[in-house]
């Protein structure tokens, strides 16, 4: 198969394709489900990190703030009202658990009830370490004697 | 021996938290609404064959009832249509119906199409009243009781053994 050589204009409109279809693909993602704006800048921050931390409960692992479904566009409408109605972060999780439970929230909350999972990761982080620290010290231990018997069998009982 | 001892009692320990698990496993997905022992939220709506009457959540004390979550675009209502009709026929309980997330033209049509169980369907327009009772999807069934208490949700179809083993207990006798 023979090759013809390109073109120098033919070979910039290539690269300038290619440069064309990968600012589209970048631009892919950009198709938001959520078009919500909010009065002021500091409002639509919270509005942003607020719809992220709740979980649509019709899809279970998106947020309300990637979710398509009907359900998650009213929650957001709901907590759009309560930020321009003046109600805190705090509030509006409170809101959203009264009705949902614990399970709206991604990130959930310390209370007695899930304090072993907020601590298990330190306990075990702790116990790894304890057994850890507990084998270097025996396998160090160990070498001496170790090196004992190998060089017995090597140079036999007695030869040093 | 004895260096085994410790393993074996970790995994032990792992299998029968495992087996927890899956012991458990049939209820996943399945959230215990916080509503349950709580009066049911209040609420105020149009009714969806009379659009110019309200019904109050206050006007309906006095009695049990389910509320039903439906919507015409959802397929497992579709499914569970047919058991709504009979517990209408059983006369046991009212049935009200929720219309959620849908539109009056096709809500009508399906009712009458595939017949009307409910005593009456109110229309939640806005969504307000399905946020308020933790509604996550449909078809979902709250009982209230005479007192304006919720006393049980079933999340998806009601089933003649949901009905006969988890609702019937619960209704006042007769």
């Amino acid at each position: 198969m023979s090759r013809l050589p390109l073109q120098p204009f033919a070979r910039r409109a290539i690269s300038q394709l290619c440069a064309a279809l990968l600012v589209l693909l970048t631009a892919l993602p950009l198709r938001a489900i959520d078009i919500t704006e909010l009065p002021n800048p500091e409002l639509q921050t919270r509005y942003k990190a607020l719809t992220h931390e709740l979980r649509c409960m019709q899809c279970q692992n998106q947020s309300i703030a990637d979710s398509p479904v009907g359900l998650a566009s009213d929650l957001r409408g709901e907590v759009r009202e309560m930020l321009i109605a003046g109600k805190s972060d705090d509030d509006i999780r409170d809101f959203m658990v009264a009705r949902y439970g614990e399970f709206i929230l991604f990130r959930p909350r310390f209370s007695p009830r899930n304090a072993w999972l907020w601590l298990m990761p330190a306990v075990l982080l702790a116990l790894g370490a304890f057994v850890a620290v507990r084998i270097v010290r025996q396998r160090s231990k160990l070498v001496d004697v170790d090196d004992a018997a190998i060089d017995d069998d090597v140079r036999g009982p007695g030869k040093t | 021996m004895n260096r085994f001892l410790v393993p074996l009692g970790a995994f032990a320990l792992l299998a029968v938290v495992l087996g927890i698990g899956i012991h458990r496993s049939a209820d996943k997905g399945i959230i215990v609404s916080p509503l349950i022992g709580k009066p049911v939220p209040p609420f105020d709506l149009a009714s969806l064959t009379d659009p110019g009457r309200k019904v109050s959540s206050q006007q309906l004390k006095g009695r049990a009832y389910l509320l039903n979550v439906w919507g015409s675009w959802c397929v497992t209502c579709r499914e569970e249509h047919e058991m709504l009709l009979s517990i209408q026929k059983s006369n046991r309980v009212p049935l009200i119906g929720l219309n959620w997330q849908d539109q009056e033209a096709p809500a009508l049509e399906w009712l009458e199409k595939l017949g009307n169980p409910y005593e009456m369907v109110l229309v939640d327009a806005n969504g307000h009243t399905a946020i308020d009772l933790g509604v996550t999807g449909a078809p979902e069934t709250f009982l209230v009781d005479a007192s304006g208490i919720v006393t049980y949700k079933r999340v998806g179809a009601i089933t003649p053994e949901i009905w006969r083993q988890d609702i019937l207990p619960k209704l006042p006798a007769r």
